[in-house]
Formats: structure tokens, C-alpha cells, sequence
């Protein structure tokens, strides 16, 4: 079989991935603390996602971070910024349930990406260690770069067939577009 | 007859025959062909026949402005109608067939028409159809729908088997056409390392000067075109796209691409089409020009097409369209064609040429040497022929048209001149100046489109600019390459430069042609339009060139005139003894030529058409026979049929089982805000009518939400969670929109208040535990004290539920004793199944919202988009109570002050019973005595909610009626859907059921 005939890139379900958000003023040396604290991960600056294993900080407005974290660990660590920033002005909410999150493997992940969202995906303008909030087809969507081969996307639980079902057409085979 | 020459054909490959089909009967071609020079290989010159006359109509062009060679393409599913023969790349087993013939192509009952044309003049159909004016929609119009239109619209039952998708790129210049002057851009910008995409619709780089030939950096134009690309596909930064169609041009450097990956081999993996939407900072238009017809008499005579074209099947595909071809041109440029025929050893019998010239330009000398006459100072009077242009009579081209002398042919190759295609650089507003030297309209530098810095974003480059010759192409390409990235002007890479005669305009031949050759010149092939027509809307004052092309259906049709638009206006210009500049165009609009639906829709098809909302509980709904409710993008069950039950048994028997035993409800799309902050009081008291500020933790109060113009918006309970959090309950429509309210309100008024929210609607499963035996229900599941002294009505509490971790509401929307309870959503369905194992013995009933509706509106409860229309303030709706009278302010107070706000005349919200214990209908209105000014009856009232009510067997409604309130008791009158038939209904207090509130508090 020629390469044509496989899928542009893998697309898997990240099941029960822990999910906190965080609202705050992110130049504050507490709020900073408490998400690298519970995170074990670097804070993150505009538009970046810093990650080490399954852990994550991903930068999603001037006043909003998300966690990732384990499913199992996300109660706790909600609760442990809560208290953390006892008396300061900030939000978290653990948003785990909230969310669907996909897990995409590949050389031609840009590709996949470009045909769902107006994201400008070339390499020297999305790197390794992105993340961009935006929207994949006609839900709202955000997504970050792993690694040059792997991004993960996340969107509302509710739109997680449609997500699914998104990402797997776009990464039908022979449908490369051989942009990037 | 046109046929295959023996040699030449510098795009076909004469060792792969393709083998493809023509009304039915099987033909062949060559790889590399496209539809039309197969057709024309075979001889087949007609190819259908016109909208209106049914004229026989052949193969005018050689690309995407052809107006005559549309074909129904494929068969089936595969179906499409409108291709264009031209632009049509041919591959094995290609199926077409001709259009807007019958019986057939060769007899067609139609074509009467034509010997009807004098009847049947510009505005026909307006001035003959308009009366009587029922017989238009009974008579005229099926008939003219019958005789009218190009092709057959696909099956509706048929589902296309193709597959498209968008794809979106971001680059630093876009060039539109891989023509010499698209290359050379291409490569001028891409110099500076911008990120460069180069599109050419066509399948093949190079555009005219493949053909037409001529000297680049000493090298022929072929090879030069050919080493360009190989530099531009070995540059990192520049993308090239084949097949890819500039489609439009739209505000902030936004273009749509159409790519045709494979129409030209259909059983290829992958999608048909794509459409790239494409965000650039700079646009070079490198489009080219488009060869105009002569309007002689006969000039859409199948036989007659466009000079460049006519060399274009010589020189591309060795196909000869006619063994004797007579070249009618204004200008030097179509003496190529006389050259290349004589060249490929065809018979040239004359070139007409209604210039005279003194000394011969270089093309007329070499086209005399070659041995060819050249009639100066003549013209064309009319073609001759009937399916197939048989001779031209030649007269004076200063004269009326009197015979000076016949000469047969089987073609006639005309150039009226050259139009710079235009389109995409007028799309997003750049002007046009009238070039009177050249004879047409060329972008004018000084009026481009511009960005939101005030620069122009699209630059033109080569012929689009007006320049016609190689050395000018090419020095205006690299000039527009340089300027879109900034660099200083350098001179391109040298051409042969050329002499030529200047064009003599010629928009009608001969210039004194009479009526009847006028009646017989057409300009717009594929909408039947004639010199004679646009004459006629001229006399009868259709001045603006954009009434006459509606007038007339000028330039209307699906090549939207790309070769008659210059031709008419010109004609409009002369009758209203105006300049051209004058009369002006019309607008050019995206899409350049028509793209696919398909491509347009992308990947939005079958299962992901669109997003289809789903709760954590949504299949238990769809395993158990759930009527779907589209709400919003939420699918939400309707009720729940049993088997054998109709949708209105189940809603009564679930109305009841909630009633009498227990019910359950899947709340889950309603949206669930969290607001925090020390300011968060002072925040919802801006958004609520009513105090918020002062709940206590642990408590619930409903609320109510208006917009700054006073009308209520949303409503829902408010939970406070501590000193600093509130959560905020939507409606399930209201749940993006209010958070989106929200954040507006905070980014840009009160950006100093500390506030943060967090929509986290669908972190919970909420399900609603209703019916007096709810409490027996949730005891049953443990875990936590749900009793009347630790939860109170209008308080909250967390805690679990059959071990999953809940927060329960003590809140109501049914009258009963009922409980929200909130669980993590991944453990929604777990909490569902649960309550129904649980409480299976108690009878507990799954029910759905019109359950939910019909409860609510036995309560007297009010629904968002039913009691309100956004003209509805809760003052209407007898809500006073939740409008705090202690607030200096809150969203829409000021409003509700207006004196129409406070005038005692509103329609206020009142209950309604019919004297028959009929169901009024949903909207109907209450009639009040006499006529408005409109000779309309008066009303006084209209049904906002109707139900018939199980708990109390009659129908029930709510409404809003003139002065309602003080009129308790009343009988007021409703007309039925067909406004005769009239229903009593009494006006009574809105709450049907439990005025008291007994059974929700205990």
C-alpha cells in the first residue's frame, strides 16, 4: 500500500484527564506558586504550554490558566490552590468533567489542524510548546503542541463525538494537503 | 470539420487514448485533453444550445470565460450540471451529455424561439407577463420554466459520494495565476523570504506565453516558464498550487482558493475539492486578460470562436477547429492565430482587419509573407450557416453592411481586443480608468483596495495590469513582487520587446450595421443578449449600466459576462451617447467563476453537518425511545413514549407519575456560571433586578435578568456558595449567551471590580428529583440528610448520594417537592441508573421537557421565549416582586422608567381558561372591537403558553392581555388559525395549581 492509504495522523481520546482552571492575576507570585506547585511544571508566558509528562500548564488568557493534572488528583489539587490563595482575589474550578480531550500522533498533525481551525500552523509560527484558544470546525476548541509529532486538543464534553468525528476526517487517507 | 492534426499538441500524450462519452455515444480522446478539444478532436463543434432561442451553440473559448460549452457532467449520484467543457480535464470513462436541448441536441422543439426572437425583445418577460396577475404564477411561469434554464439540477434523492474539505493557510503574499507574470512576482517577492503561495487554476504553469512564445533572458518563453518553476518549487518559502482558483477577495487579506484535486480522475482516494481560506498580507493579482468577441451578425454561430482560442487548440491539443478558418481582428494579436494555422498547414483564406495601415506592423508582415490576405479597412458582415458557420459575407467596415464578396469556412477566429481580468482586484474595492489607447478598463494604481493601515493589499501584475507584451509583463510582475514586501524596484529579466499597430475599437461590425444584423449580433451567448437588446433598454431609459444588465439579464449569466460585459456596455455607452468611462461597470463579485457546493460545505456533511450537543445522559435517552427537542445544539428528550403510546399519552403519563409518585429529569443543559470575588455581590446586583448581594451562604433565590433596554432576557436561581462565590443558573439557551454578557460587562465597564467568572456548565450532571416521593427516593440512596428541617425549600447543600459526591438544590420548577442535584459529570449517568434501580418500586417516571413545560405552566411559572419575545419586562409579567426597589441600579432599571415602560396600557401576564375546556392555540390573539389603519381587527391580547393540562383535565394558557390584571373574570375572545372561528376564554390568575405553594415546602 502506498502511503496515501493511511490515516494523515492517530487520533485517540485522552480519557479522564484532570482539568483545573485558574483565573488570576498570573503575574502574581502566589497565583504563580500554587499552579506550579500543584503542576510540578513551569509557568508558562503568553500563549505557551508547558508540560512534563502528563502534568501541563497552559497559558489560556491574560487572566486564565488551565492545569492539567491526573483525573484521580484533580479534586485535590483544586483544593490545594484554593487554599494557596486564600484571600486573593482568584478563581479555580475544577473543570475535569468539563472538558474532552484527544490525543493526536503523527507527521502531518498541522496538516489535520489547519483543515479544522484558522490557525496558522506553519512551524515557524506554531512551535513545540504552543497553545492556541480557538475553533475546530464549528465548536470552540484550544489545542497545544506537545512535541513536533504530538498535540493534544481539548473542546466541551458535550461535543465530543462531533470532535471525534471532526478529527477523524480530517486525517482520512489521501487527504493530505503536503502544505507544511 | 474540426479534427485531430496528425502532429503537435504540447499538452497531450498521444500514446494514453481516453475513452469517454458525449450524449451517449463513445468518443476518444488523449490524455491531457480537456472536454472541449476532445469534443473539437471529434467534431463536434455544437455542444448546446442557448437559454432563450435555443440557438445552436458551439466552443467560443479555451478556458474559464467560455459562456456556450456547459455540459451535465457524470451521471447519478455523481450528476452536476454547468460544467464548462473548457475547464473540464478529460479522463477515462467521463460521462456528459449536452444541455437545454429536446428532444435533442440536433432537433430541438425549442429552437422555434428563434424564429420568435423578434417577439421576444429585451423585457419581455416583464412587459408581457405582469397581468393578469394570477396567470403569472399558474401559466407564465411553469411554462417559462419549462422552455428556460441551462442544466438539469441533480437528483434531490441522490447523495453526493464525494468528499471535500477546507484547509487554512497563512502566508506573506499571495499570487493569483501562474502565468509569466505570476512566476516572476512569485519569485520577486518570494526574494525576500516572505512566505510566498503562488495559485494557478489551470493545470499547467505558464499561461499565454506557452502558446504565444517570445524570447526570455535568451531563452525561449517555454523553457524559461519551466526553469521558473523548477526555482520556485526548490525555495523553502514558496508554496505552488495547480488546479487552485483565486475565488475571492474579501476584507483583510482573506481569499478563497478553490482546488480541483480530482475532478480530472474521480476514482482517486481523497477529497474532490478544497477550498483554501487563505489570510495574507499582500495580493498579487497575476489573472491574465480575456480575448473580447466581435459583434457581427451570426457571431454565435457554432464555428465562430475567440482567435486566442482557436491557436490555443492548434498549439495545446493538435486539434484544428476548422480547415478553413477567415481571422477577424481589431488588433495585432489575432494575427497569431493566422500565423499558427498557416503554420500547423491549415487554410487561412483571409485575415479582416478593419484598421488600415500604412505600414504593416510586424504580425500583419509576417502573416503576409506567410501568404496569408489580409482584407484592410473590411469587415465581417454576418456569418453564414446553421449548426455550424458555413462562410462570411466581407463588407466595408464603414458601411451598413452592403456584400462586397462571400468566402466559405468552417471557422471564424475573432479578437476584439483584450480585457485585463479585473475581478479580483475590484472584489474588495479597487477602481478601474478607462485606457482609451488600449480599448479597456485597467485597475487604476491610485484607488486599490485597501487594509485596515490605509495601504493598499492587492497589487495587479502583468496583462491584468493592461500590459500586453512580454517585456512589460515581466518587468510589471517583478515590480509588483518587490513592492508587496517592500523592496525597491529592479529591473526584470529582459525580453523581446514588440511593435504593434494600436487596437481600433470595434463594438459593432460593421460600424453602421442595421437592424436586422443588430437583431443577429449577440454579446451575451449564454443569456441570448443582442447589440439590438441593450440598444432597445437604452430607447426605453434604462441608463444605468446596472439597470440595463438587469433589464436585459446582461453579464447575468453563470460566466457572469466575462466576454460580453465590455462588449454591452460599450453598446449602452454609444446608445446613450455617452463615454464608456462614463457608463462605468457593473460590480464584479466573488466567486470568480462558480465553485462547487460541496467545497463550500467542506467536511460539515452526515454525522458531523453540525454539533450535536450531548448530556452525560444522552444515551440512556437515545437507548430508551426518547423524542428528540432541538434546543438549541442540546438534543433533549421531548417525553418518552412507551411502546403503542403516542407523544401526547406519554407526556400525560409522565405529567402525572411526577405529579402522583416521582419523576426524573435530566437538567443537565442548564448553564451553571460561578461568579467569585469580593465584589461579586455588588456584580450580581448590577445583573439581577433583584438583591442578590444580601442571600445568605447555603441559600437559593430566583432571579431575573434583563438587558440595558429593560426586557427581560434570562432567568434562574442563584446559589450562594460562600461569602465570595455565587453560582448562577441560565436557562439552557442562556448559558453561553449570559457568561458572554457577563465577561462584556466586566472587560469593559467594570474592568476594576473584582470579579472572575468560570462557565462550568458541563462539569455537572444535573438531574431533577421531582414528586412527593423524592425524598423517600434520595433517603433511599444516603449518604446525606435531605430532610425538610436539613434542607429546607430555597436552600442547597453538598454532600453524596449513593457514594457519589452531589450537591443537592431544594429547588422547583414543578410545584412539587423536587431536588436538583448536581454530580460530576462523568458520574451523571452512574446517579441516573441509580435513581431508576432504586427507585423502581415507587414507580419513578423519566420525563421530558414538554412534561417539564406543561408542570411549569400548571404553576404559573413563567419560560424564557415563551411568556418573553425580547419586548416583554418583567413588570408584564406580574414579577414585581423580583424587582428590588432598594437598588440605585441595575441592568435595565432605567428603562423600565420610561414612560411607555410604566404606561398602564402594557399587555400584562394573566391566566387563561376556555368556557369548553378546549386548548387555545400556541399565539393566537385576542380580538378587541373595530379595524386598525390597516383594515386590521384590533386586538387586545395574545396566548404566550397553552397546554392541556393532565392534572386538571381541561386546557390551560397563559397570555398577555390589555390591562389583564384588573380584568379578572372577564371573557375575552380568540380567533382559531383559520381568524374566524372564535374560542372564549375566561381571565384568571396565572397559577392553576397549588396557588398556595404547599407541596413544594414540605
Amino acid at each position: 500500500m502506498s502511503e496515501g492509504f493511511e490515516e494523515l495522523c492517530r487520533v485517540r481520546p485522552i480519557a479522564r484527564q484532570g482539568m483545573i482552571t485558574l483565573r488570576g492575576d498570573l503575574s502574581a507570585k502566589a497565583v504563580k506558586n500554587a499552579v506550579t506547585g500543584v503542576a510540578g511544571v513551569d509557568m508558562p508566558s503568553r500563549r505557551e504550554a508547558r508540560h512534563v509528562g502528563e502534568r501541563a500548564i497552559l497559558w489560556m488568557s491574560p487572566d486564565e490558566l488551565a492545569v492539567l493534572v491526573p483525573h484521580e488528583e484533580a479534586a485535590v489539587a483544586a483544593e490545594t490552590m484554593r487554599s494557596a490563595l486564600a484571600g486573593i482575589h482568584a478563581l479555580v474550578a475544577d473543570v475535569s468533567d468539563a472538558r474532552a480531550h484527544f490525543r493526536l500522533e503523527g507527521d502531518t498533525i498541522r496538516e489535520v489542524i489547519a483543515k479544522l481551525a484558522p490557525v496558522d500552523m506553519s512551524p515557524a509560527a506554531m512551535q513545540p510548546g504552543m497553545v492556541r484558544r480557538t475553533r475546530f470546525a464549528q465548536v470552540a476548541a484550544g489545542f497545544w503542541l506537545r512535541d513536533e509529532a504530538t498535540a493534544q486538543v481539548f473542546c466541551f464534553r458535550s461535543v465530543a463525538d462531533y470532535m471525534s468525528g471532526l478529527l477523524r476526517t480530517a486525517a482520512t487517507p489521501g487527504s493530505a494537503v503536503g502544505y507544511f | 470539420m474540426s479534427t485531430r492534426l496528425a502532429t503537435g499538441g504540447r499538452l497531450i500524450d498521444r500514446s494514453k487514448p481516453v475513452r469517454f462519452q458525449f450524449n451517449d455515444t463513445w468518443l476518444s480522446g488523449f490524455e491531457g485533453d480537456t472536454l472541449a478539444s476532445a469534443l473539437l478532436a471529434n467534431d463536434k463543434v455544437m455542444v448546446g444550445r442557448s437559454f432563450k432561442y435555443h440557438r445552436p451553440r458551439g466552443i467560443v473559448a479555451s478556458g474559464a470565460e467560455e459562456p456556450n460549452a456547459l455540459v451535465n457532467l457524470g451521471k447519478g449520484a455523481r450528476h452536476e450540471p454547468n460544467q464548462r467543457a473548457t475547464t473540464t480535464e478529460l479522463f477515462d470513462g467521463l460521462y456528459a451529455t449536452s444541455q437545454n436541448h429536446w428532444p435533442s441536441l440536433e432537433f430541438d422543439i425549442g429552437a422555434i424561439n428563434a424564429k420568435l426572437a423578434r417577439f421576444l425583445p429585451a423585457g419581455f418577460y416583464y412587459k408581457m407577463f405582469i397581468h393578469p396577475r394570477p396567470f403569472w404564477k399558474h401559466i407564465y411561469e411553469p411554462f417559462i420554466r419549462q422552455s428556460a434554464g441551462l442544466g438539469r439540477a441533480p437528483d434531490p434523492e441522490t447523495r453526493d459520494p464525494d468528499t471535500y474539505e477546507h484547509f487554512y493557510a497563512y502566508v506573506d503574499v499571495l499570487v493569483v495565476g501562474g502565468g509569466v507574470a505570476g512566476l516572476q512576482a512569485a519569485k520577486a517577492a518570494a526574494k525576500s523570504g516572505a512566505r510566498v503561495l503562488l495559485i494557478e487554476q489551470t493545470a499547467h504553469w505558464g499561461g499565454r506565453a506557452a502558446v504565444d512564445g517570445g524570447m526570455v533572458d535568451g531563452q525561449p518563453a517555454r523553457d524559461w516558464i519551466a526553469a521558473t518553476v523548477k526555482t520556485l518549487e526548490g525555495m523553502e518559502n514558496v508554496t505552488l498550487r495547480t488546479r487552485c482558483m483565486g475565488a475571492g477577495v474579501y476584507d483583510h487579506g482573506y481569499v478563497l482558493g478553490y482546488e480541483r484535486l480530482n475532478d480530472h480522475q474521480p476514482q482517486a482516494d481523497g477529497p474532490r475539492h478544497r477550498l483554501w481560506r487563505i489570510r495574507t498580507k499582500q495580493i498579487i493579482t497575476a489573472t491574465g486578460a480575456i480575448e473580447r468577441p466581435i459583434s457581427f451578425a451570426g457571431n454565435d454561430l457554432p464555428g465562430v470562436m475567440l482567435a486566442s482560442a482557436v491557436r490555443d487548440y492548434v498549439v495545446n491539443y493538435g486539434v484544428a477547429p476548422g480547415e478553413r478558418t477567415v481571422v477577424v481582428t481589431n488588433n495585432d494579436d489575432g494575427y497569431r492565430t493566422a500565423i499558427a494555422l498557416k503554420a500547423a498547414g491549415l487554410a487561412v483564406p483571409a485575415v479582416i482587419d478593419p484598421r488600415v495601415h500604412a505600414i504593416d506592423p510586424p504580425l500583419v508582415a509576417q502573416a503576409k509573407a506567410a501568404g496569408i490576405e489580409v482584407l484592410m479597412g473590411r469587415a465581417v458582415a454576418k456569418a453564414k450557416g446553421g449548426r455550424r458557420v458555413t462562410g462570411i459575407v466581407v463588407t466595408a467596415h464603414s458601411g451598413e453592411g452592403a456584400a462586397l464578396r462571400e468566402i466559405a469556412c468552417d471557422c471564424v477566429a475573432m479578437s476584439g481586443g483584450w480585457s485585463p481580468v479585473v475581478h479580483l482586484w475590484s472584489h474588495c474595492g479597487g477602481k478601474l480608468t478607462w485606457d482609451a489607447h488600449h480599448a479597456f478598463f485597467r485597475p487604476d494604481p491610485a484607488k486599490a483596495p485597501t487594509g485596515a493601515d490605509g495601504a493598499p493589499f492587492v497589487h495587479v501584475a502583468g496583462s491584468a495590469n493592461g500590459y500586453l507584451f512580454l517585456k512589460d509583463v515581466l518587468q510589471d510582475a517583478e515590480n509588483a513582487g518587490r513592492v508587496s514586501v517592500g523592496l525597491e524596484r529592479d529591473p526584470a529579466p529582459d525580453a523581446n520587446s514588440e511593435h504593434a499597430a494600436p487596437i481600433h475599437p470595434v463594438w459593432m461590425m460593421p460600424a453602421k450595421a442595421g437592424d436586422d444584423l443588430r437583431a443577429k449580433a449577440w454579446l451575451d451567448y449564454q443569456n441570448d443578449v443582442k447589440v439590438s437588446d441593450v440598444q432597445l433598454a437604452a430607447r426605453e431609459g434604462f441608463e444605468s449600466v446596472e439597470h440595463t444588465k438587469r433589464y436585459t439579464t446582461l453579464g447575468m449569466a453563470t460566466d457572469q459576462g466575462k466576454l460580453s460585459n465590455i462588449n454591452g456596455l460599450a453598446i449602452l455607452s454609444d446608445a446613450l451617447g455617452e463615454d464608456i468611462p462614463q457608463v462605468g461597470t457593473t460590480t464584479f463579485r466573488p466567486p470568480y467563476t462558480p465553485i462547487s457546493m460541496g467545497a463550500i460545505a467542506g467536511q460539515a456533511r452526515d454525522e458531523i453537518f453540525q454539533p450535536i450537543r450531548k448530556t452525560p445522559v444522552h444515551a440512556w435517552h437515545e437507548e430508551n425511545g426518547a423524542v428528540w427537542e432541538p434546543v438549541g445544539q442540546w438534543r433533549r428528550p421531548y417525553c418518552f413514549p412507551r411502546k403503542g403510546e403516542s407523544k401526547h399519552q406519554a407526556v400525560r403519563r409522565e405529567v402525572r407519575a411526577t405529579r402522583n409518585g416521582v419523576g426524573l429529569l435530566d437538567a443537565s443543559t442548564l448553564g451553571k456560571i460561578v461568579v467569585k470575588g469580593s465584589d461579586a455581590g455588588r456584580f450580581l446586583d448590577m445583573l439581577y433586578t433583584n438583591l442578590m448581594s444580601t442571600l445568605p451562604v447555603g441559600k437559593c433565590r430566583y432571579g431575573l435578568m434583563c438587558t440595558e433596554n429593560g426586557f427581560l432576557t434570562d432567568d434562574g436561581v442563584v446559589a450562594r456558595l460562600d461569602e465570595d462565590t455565587f453560582l448562577c443558573h441560565t436557562t439552557t439557551g442562556g448559558a453561553d449567551r449570559i457568561h458572554a454578557h457577563m465577561e462584556e460587562w466586566l472587560q469593559t465597564e467594570w474592568w476594576d471590580w473584582k470579579v472572575y467568572t468560570a462557565n462550568l456548565t458541563e462539569q455537572y450532571a444535573q438531574i431533577a428529583v421531582v414528586g412527593p416521593k423524592a425524598r423517600v427516593l434520595l433517603e433511599r440512596l444516603g449518604g446525606m440528610d435531605v430532610s425538610k428541617e436539613a434542607l429546607p425549600f430555597m436552600q442547597w447543600a453538598d454532600g453524596t448520594l449513593g457514594s457519589i459526591p452531589a450537591r443537592v438544590f431544594r429547588i422547583s420548577f414543578s410545584g412539587e417537592l423536587s431536588y436538583e442535584v448536581a454530580v460530576p459529570a462523568g458520574r451523571g449517568r452512574e446517579f441516573w441508573d441509580l435513581c431508576l434501580h432504586v427507585g423502581a418500586d415507587l414507580g419513578i417516571t423519566p420525563y421530558g421537557t414538554e412534561a417539564l413545560h406543561v408542570m411549569r405552566a400548571e404553576k404559573g411559572f413563567i419560560m424564557i421565549g415563551d411568556e418573553t419575545d425580547g419586548t416583554v419586562i418583567p413588570q408584564d409579567l406580574g414579577l414585581n416582586w423580583a424587582i428590588s426597589k432598594k437598588k440605585a441600579d441595575y441592568i435595565g432599571k432605567r428603562a423600565q422608567e420610561r414612560s411607555h415602560m410604566t404606561s398602564a396600557d402594557r399587555w400584562q401576564l394573566v391566566g387563561l381558561e376556555t368556557l369548553d375546556g378546549s386548548v387555545l392555540p400556541d399565539g393566537a390573539y385576542a380580538v378587541a372591537d373595530g379595524r386598525n389603519a390597516n383594515g386590521q381587527r384590533n386586538t387586545q391580547g395574545r396566548v404566550t403558553s397553552t397546554y392541556y393540562s393532565p392534572t386538571l383535565d381541561k386546557g390551560i394558557a397563559m397570555g398577555l392581555v390589555h390591562n389583564g390584571p384588573a380584568r379578572m373574570g372577564e371573557v375575552v375572545v380568540f380567533l382559531k388559525e383559520d381568524g374566524e372561528t372564535k374560542v372564549k376564554a375566561r381571565i384568571v390568575n396565572p397559577v392553576f395549581y397549588d396557588p398556595k405553594g404547599e407541596k413544594q415546602d414540605v
